[in-house]
């Protein structure tokens, strides 16, 4: 039996102890003495949101289906199991082996979203090693991140040995076979980190230099030495159809917040919407095989014993065999009585006809994402999405049994107007008169209700709108309030709902989301005031994160509310994410005349993704 | 066609509760494949239900559930079946095949025993006492302990719901298979046969807490190791173990 990481008595006096016993369903044991590569791959947050991240079971099957290599899980130890750690001197554990951190040689992390930065010191900490890079032992293991928050890694720079930018199915083989000729007696961490600056799609900040200007933006930003790339490709999938996918994923005991088996249908989104970083760094749109997905969707089934699936991608709407995969579903799954979970399609008659076949109507809403209010605001941020088509949408929805409908929107995005945002009430109204003109009295099931919600929108890095100006907290605020109001002039104001999201944690996202190396210490300061959780409510502080940039004098309307020069040297400039900086410059313009950019499919508009050579940039999608 | 199917739960998997015990038990059953019976509706559930629920932190060699199928193999198939499915920590002992009228686990359960066992490393200098003195505090007439409630508290006498109760060396526990305990410095425990389910419901911890008591010393929960041995239902005449419900389906 194995012998667990915590003691009977620590397991027994925190939270589901389930968190940290590993052992689940398809998890991979192996002989430590047998591989020469232990990896622990990391996730920055509590177990439950980590376990149902679909990139980290690619990643966890990818490298344990090499015989040369062991990974094992960890995820961020709850606050209560956290103090336990420190007191106690417990290090950080693989969940597989539940040996200590200090056994592997890669500590991977990925990124996912800026409010986890603080927990990505939290793993490097409790693993035993320095937190800043610079400070680290020759034989700590190495620290390699990856995700979608790679695309600006400069706020954590100098915590990181290797940022991964790109999907992680391309150069881990690489990358572990360099390591392999380096172990040894003689290994040397920064020979070895040089040599891996050298593979395409790997980024070493501690090899790069960065100078400031005296308006604090970047004067420059250059390699240390002439063998070491100045820009980092983004690495992508060129061929689905031979790449791995984890037909075995590990089955939690516990809930999770995805608890079902998730079916990648398609990468990448042909809608360039401008406010959206994962439709830009996703690009080019790669569609799966449908037939590969008909057999993962099956043995994914019979090796979990999962009750439900669900399709995973940016916009499954736009995944051209829509149609037959999920007739193939509904019938194999049928017949496995196991649920289908629909992704949120685009409401027409087809997403209508689906979901009546799978869910139940009265218990479902149907959900829209106008994401503004008005027409103008939505050619600002191109999403390709009318009045007429939402009305009919919702009509066609009503007739079908529907009475539920959540609308999403962003306030706070550039050029926006009170004029544009009074149409959210206004929009609402509209889909509610819809629901009254299109079902008679004598028809109706129950009655309509229309949920509308506002978050507050982040302009991100490799966005058309990253030269944009972040909106205040008090002007947030003020357009939360006046939208709130303008919902109960509504003539069905019973009927309508409007909620809003808290601020602050947005203010602190837009400083991190488009921050630089100067950030690193107010994060370290943070942390060591105990600042872990900063996704939780609950564990979130603002005033820690205020009084950490001011101790360290870092004015935070220089990240959030200053307009970006044109031709401003960004702290992400150096990556080459396929789509150009001009192309973004381009849709930026375009943005502030409102003019609307076609999707991939109608019409290449040459962001530059084309160079990778696959996916909707060519006639033969898949 | 109603089955019964009995299993150990023990190692680390001592911390998966209740619920989740039931959640791993639903998958195992698709993955191997068996012919289960599903609720009607937009989310067909399994027809399974749970005997007696176990509390965290307790191993166990005599864990049930009962299930509704449409078909059956074997008893020997079906317990290899499952097994192929099942992780460390958790073992199917038996599937039995239930008489059409017979009720459900968690109806019919009035009793489970119990070996509970000093943890290795703890209690070193009290042990002598606590085996020693076992005997005295169950000849006393009453064990009253305290039951709170949210509201309320009261005096509760625990004595009438001890069926039995004795120090035993392992080796002298009938069914007592020792590699599903813990690590332990003494190879003998407390084995106490309580009365359980929705009348009466005793679990071993409160039976040692009131012993500690007895003996005028701290009552140190982690220093204890719950092993439940088997769950009982009462078939009118006498007590006995709920696989004797069912029959064993063999290949004739």
């Amino acid at each position: 039996m194995r012998k667990l990481a915590l003691s009977d008595e620590i397991l027994m006096t925190i939270e589901k102890p389930a968190r940290y016993i590993g052992g689940e369903v398809n998890s991979v044991m192996k002989e430590a003495d047998d591989v020469d590569i232990r990896f622990l791959m990391c996730f920055p947050d509590v177990y439950e949101v980590g376990m149902s991240h679909l990139g980290i079971q690619i990643l966890y099957d990818m490298l344990n289906k090499r015989e040369d290599t062991w990974c094992e899980r960890a995820y961020s130890p709850w606050p209560d199991l956290d103090k336990v750690m420190r007191e106690k001197n417990i290090k950080l554990f693989g969940l597989e082996s539940q040996e200590s951190a200090d056994h592997f040689d890669f500590i991977g992390i990925t990124l996912q979203y800026e409010m986890c930065y603080t927990n990505i010191l939290q793993m490097i900490d409790l693993s035993g090693i320095s937190v800043y890079q610079k400070d680290r032992k020759n034989d700590d293991p190495i620290v390699i991140v990856g995700g979608p928050c790679a695309y600006n890694p400069e706020p954590i720079a100098d915590f990181i040995d290797i940022v991964y930018i790109g999907e992680g199915e391309t150069v881990y083989g690489s990358l572990i076979e360099l390591y392999k000729k380096h172990q040894g007696k003689d290994y040397d961490r920064n020979s070895f980190l040089r040599e891996a600056a050298k593979i395409p799609g790997l980024y070493v900040p501690s090899l790069y230099d960065v100078e400031y200007n005296d308006d604090k933006t970047i004067a420059s930003f250059e390699p240390k030495y002439d063998d070491v790339p100045r820009t980092v490709l983004k690495q992508v999938v060129t061929d689905f159809s031979k790449t791995t996918y984890p037909e075995k994923p590990v089955v939690p005991f516990i809930k999770t917040i995805q608890d079902r088996a998730v079916l990648e249908i398609m990468r990448g989104c042909i809608r360039g919407c401008r406010f959206c970083q994962a439709g830009a760094i996703y690009r080019p749109t790669r569609e799966k095989n449908l037939e590969d997905l008909k057999r993962y969707a099956i043995e994914m089934i019979e090796n979990t014993g999962y009750e439900e699936i669900s399709l995973s991608s940016l916009s499954s709407s736009d995944f051209t065999k829509l149609p037959e995969l999920l007739d193939f579903l509904i019938e194999e799954m049928g017949k496995r009585k196991v649920n289908i979970s629909l992704p949120s399609l685009r409401i027409d008659a087809f997403s209508l006809d689906v979901m009546s076949k799978v869910q139940d109507i009265k218990k479902t809403s149907l959900t829209f994402a106008p994401e503004a209010g008005s027409q103008k605001q939505r050619d600002v941020i191109n999403k390709g999405l009318t009045r007429d088509i939402i009305l009919k949408g919702a009509r066609d929805a009503f007739i079908g049994g529907w009475t539920k409908v959540k609308l999403y929107f962003m306030l706070g995005q550039p050029f926006e107007t009170y004029e544009d945002i009074e149409e959210i009430a206004k929009l609402s109204e509209a889909i509610s008169e819809e629901f009254f003109d299109a079902v008679p009295k004598d028809q109706r099931k129950g009655m309509v209700e229309v949920g509308a919600s506002a978050s507050f929108f982040v302009p991100k890095p490799f966005t058309p709108f990253q030269w944009a100006p972040m909106d205040t907290m008090e002007s947030f605020t003020n357009k939360a309030h006046f939208v709130k109001d303008k919902f109960r002039e509504q003539l069905n104001k019973k009927r309508l709902k409007f909620s809003y999201h808290a601020a602050d944690v947005s203010l602190l996202e837009g400083i991190l989301a488009r921050g630089d190396r100067r950030l690193a210490p107010a994060i370290y300061e943070v942390y060591k005031n105990g600042g872990i959780f900063d996704a939780w409510g609950e564990y979130y502080s603002h005033e820690r994160w205020m009084e950490a940039f001011e101790k360290y004098g870092i004015d935070i309307s220089f990240y959030l509310t200053r307009e970006r020069a044109d031709d401003e040297i960004f702290p992400w400039d150096f990556i080459d994410a396929g789509v150009t900086k001009r192309f973004l410059l381009n849709e930026w313009k375009n943005a502030k005349k409102g003019i609307v950019t076609p999707n991939c499919r109608e019409k290449c508009s040459g962001c530059g993704a084309a160079r990778f050579g696959s996916g909707v940039c060519f006639k033969n999608e898949t | 066609m109603k089955l019964r199917i009995k299993y150990a739960k023990y190692g680390s998997l001592k911390f998966i509760g209740h619920l989740d015990v039931m959640r791993f038990f639903q998958k195992a059953i698709r993955r191997a494949g068996l012919d289960v019976a599903y609720s009607q509706g937009f989310s067909p559930h399994e027809l399974i239900t749970f005997a007696a629920p176990l509390g965290l932190s307790v191993t166990s060699e005599g864990e049930y559930f009962d299930g509704e199928f449409n078909s059956v193999t074997t008893t020997k198939d079906m317990v290899k079946r499952l097994n192929e499915q099942m992780v460390e920590g958790m073992e199917v002992l038996d599937v039995r095949l239930l008489k059409k009228e017979a009720k459900t686990a968690m109806a019919v359960v009035s009793a489970s025993d119990y070996v509970v066992y000093i943890k290795s490393g703890y209690l070193n200098d009290k042990a002598e006492l606590l085996f020693n003195s076992f005997d005295a505090f169950m000849s006393s007439d009453t064990i009253e302990i305290l039951k709170k409630s949210k509201k309320t508290e009261k005096v509760v006498d625990i004595k009438p719901m001890i069926i039995k109760a004795a120090v035993f060396p392992f080796d002298g526990i009938d069914g007592l298979s020792k590699e599903y305990l813990g690590e332990r410095d003494h190879e003998k425990g407390f084995f106490m046969f309580l009365k359980t389910g929705s009348e009466e419901n005793l679990k071993p911890e409160l039976v040692m807490e009131a012993y500690c008591k007895f003996l005028d010393i701290p009552y140190e929960p982690h220093a204890f190791s719950v092993h439940r041995l088997e769950t009982y239902m009462n078939d009118g005449e006498s007590t006995v173990p709920l696989y004797m419900a069912g029959e064993m389906i063999s290949d004739e």
